[in-house]
């Protein structure tokens, strides 16, 4: 293993992490807007919000991320959309992850047991009050996990972006692949960055857990 | 010949650290003999069962089938080629079947002679027919276990076992997780192969069968062998207070 | 410039050699995924401590990096020691690679979900432990994890997508190859990505048979 070239490089490496430390910040924030706002569509009373929000997860989880992102970023101005690669990535992970999400979080909606609703229907609560009151906060505690993994994939997944030239960390791996013939080595830096973000977002979301469970 | 008992347990002991679930523990049984184990829950009466075919290795004493030694002390690879030739000869019967999910009820019985005895397929079917024809199943041949009732689960299971031709039977409870209107076809076939002078070891909670088809009763507590005797003796006139006490809260039921 | 979609069917034999190639290496990576799976699931569990712990490091820096990032490795690394594969094996073997890992995971917790009374029924008649394992326990496992891994090969089918930037001449790279002839990339990727949404389809609707037959015999 070459140590020097590992020392003379990594400081473009860390300017890569804090990228994709960005990309993983943003989409998730997207995702987490687009998967409530898919959830709620998805448990709407009404049909056509509720096939708008099928077809969306169904559409995006059935193509691949990759084709999303280039369809947004080199389709796009076509249809008069001009975004910067790191924009149209970031919107691009966002909306695709956000399918995943909506599954996630109508999941553990769904998941609450059904004689919740009725207890509190019988107590006189609306609808909304029910929702609110009682199936959100239930639902809320146990979609954590879940929606964990899909942190998890998203981190892994915002390396997409590498291929319409966002200088984040595979991105960087591959220009040095390139120019030094030490794939493994760069495969090594990268890797162990990947690795402590997603070891950072895990303990977050253990941490987001553990104080779930005792409230 | 006569010499040599067919199964021959001396001086059997077991433990789990500190709990000793089997006390020096000695019995014999003959050829064609039907022997029930009975006793509470904890008595070791399955444990023993389990350490005749090495499920359960004893801790100390010596197993023996038909001159042969069954828990042999060898190194490992020829302990295990041993325990798997001398298990071909030992039938069991468990509590919950162990029936293959994922085989159907032909290749259930079919599996084991035809990868351990290299027997042919078409034989194989042949007894596999004849094993179920046995156990008054020949109609669920190519039925999956999971289509089958507890009752019928354990005729097939047995019927596996008699394929491979065993020298001795064993039963674990055989008919514990069955509910009441199943046992019955449970116990016929078990009977119809003590008429076949099949050997026999049974641990049971139904004391009307052991007392209608067995030769000897064995009863055990805390690891003994409390008491033992013909069924007439056992259950009609035991020695012993702790057999008295046990048989007046299962008798009674 | 509007958006024409009438000089799609100009291309449709490149579309339809590329939807060839992603099926191709869909069902090449998707194999080397079940049966590597199932392989390194049982080094994971049975096999000799230095077997294992280089294999849980393998496992643990392919769970924990993208994919994409595997790929550059594999398909560099391999040509800087020297073998030069085909992008299509480096793509398959890449992808498979990965996936198995994946799939490994899913075999273990099912291996061990196996009840405890298949072992002792099927030692009781004389198998050996390996016997045990290669005719009772992995079957069942198998079955068991199949809806799991089917949702793993769904996922390696819109992966399949990345061996375009390795130059494997799949669905995403015939239809970037249209865009360079045409600039019109929003009317092919939409193309690309009905294609893709079709091949998903199809693949749902044999992973959903595959379900019910097994649930048939369970």
């Amino acid at each position: 293993m070459d140590i020097d070239l590992i020392l003379r490089v990594y400081p473009f490496f860390i300017e890569a992490a804090v990228v994709t430390l960005q990309l993983s910040v943003l989409t998730c924030l997207l995702g987490l807007a687009c998967g409530t706002l898919g959830a709620s569509m998805r448990l709407s009373r009404l049909a056509p919000l509720r096939w708008i929000a099928a077809g969306y997860v169904s559409v995006f989880r059935g193509t691949p991320a990759l084709i999303q992102i280039f369809l947004l970023y080199f389709g796009g101005p076509q249809i008069g959309i001009q975004l910067d690669a790191f924009a149209a990535g970031t919107i691009a992970l966002g909306v695709n992850i956000g399918a995943y999400m909506t599954e996630t979080i109508r999941g553990a909606i769904v998941s609450v047991d059904r004689g919740q609703t009725e207890a509190s229907r019988t107590l006189g609560m609306s609808k909304g009050q029910t929702m609110r009151k009682v199936i959100l906060p239930q639902a809320a505690r146990m979609m954590i996990r879940p929606l964990g993994v899909n942190i998890n994939a998203l981190i892994k997944g915002t390396a997409l972006v590498a291929p319409i030239s966002v200088i984040e960390l595979t991105y960087t791996a591959q220009r040095f692949i390139g120019s030094t013939y030490k794939p493994f080595e760069m495969f090594l830096i990268a890797g162990i960055l990947y690795m402590i973000i997603i070891y950072a977002a895990g303990q977050g979301i253990k941490w987001l857990d553990r104080r779930a469970q005792i409230v | 010949m006569s010499d040599t008992p067919f199964v021959d347990i001396r001086h059997a002991a077991k433990s789990f650290g500190a709990l000793e679930v089997l006390k020096d523990i000695n019995l014999t049984v003959e050829r064609g003999q039907i022997v029930a184990i009975i006793g509470p829950s904890g008595s070791g009466k399955s444990t023993l069962l389990r350490a005749i075919n090495e499920l359960d290795p004893l801790t100390s004493g010596e197993v023996w089938l038909e001159g042969v030694q069954i828990n042999k002390k060898l190194p490992h690879r020829q302990y295990e080629k041993h325990v798997n030739q001398v298990r071909q000869d030992i039938g069991m019967v468990f509590q919950h079947f162990n029936l293959f999910p994922h085989l159907s009820v032909r290749d259930n019985i079919t599996l084991a002679p035809k990868m351990l005895k290299g027997m042919s397929t078409a034989d194989a079917n042949k007894l596999a027919e004849e094993q179920l024809a046995n156990v008054g199943l020949s109609d669920k041949i190519d039925v999956f276990p999971s289509r089958l009732s507890g009752g019928q689960k354990q005729r097939v299971a047995i019927a596996r076992a008699l394929a491979m031709k065993p020298k001795v039977m064993l039963f674990d409870e055989a008919t514990s997780a069955l509910d009441p209107e199943l046992v019955e076809e449970v116990n016929l076939v078990m009977k119809k192969l003590a008429e076949q002078h099949m050997t026999m070891i049974i641990v049971t909670h139904e004391m009307d069968f052991a007392a209608s088809v067995c030769d000897r009763v064995l009863f055990m507590d805390q690891g003994v062998v409390v008491e033992e005797g013909p069924p007439s003796v056992i259950f009609q006139n035991p020695k012993e207070e702790r057999t008295k006490n046990f048989l007046r809260k299962h008798l009674s039921r | 410039m509007g958006l024409d979609f009438t000089v799609i069917p100009e291309y449709f034999d490149v579309l339809l050699l590329g939807m060839a190639w992603t099926v191709a290496i869909t069902i090449g990576a998707g194999l080397l995924s079940f049966f590597g799976g199932i392989v390194f699931g049982v080094i994971a569990l049975y096999g000799h401590w230095t077997i294992r712990l280089p294999f849980r490091l393998f496992a643990w820096l392919f769970m924990g990096t993208p994919l994409l990032l595997q790929l550059f490795l594999i398909y560099f690394g391999l040509i800087q020691i020297g073998i030069d594969l085909p992008a299509f094996v480096a793509g398959v073997i890449g992808l498979g690679l990965h996936f198995a890992v994946y799939n490994s995971e899913l075999i273990q917790a099912s291996i061990l979900a196996v009840d405890k009374g298949q072992y002792e029924g099927a030692r009781t008649l004389g198998l050996s432990s390996g016997q045990t394992l290669r005719r009772i326990v992995i079957p069942q496992a198998v079955q068991a994890v199949v809806p799991p891994m089917g949702n793993n090969m769904i996922a390696l089918l819109k992966d399949s997508a990345l061996v375009s930037v390795i130059g494997v001449a799949e669905l995403t790279l015939a239809s970037q190859q249209a865009i360079s002839r045409t600039y019109r990339p929003f009317e092919f990727y939409i193309a690309a990505a009905a294609c893709y949404y079709v091949i998903n389809l199809c693949l749902e609707a044999v992973l959903r048979r595959l379900e019910r037959r097994i649930a048939a015999q369970r």
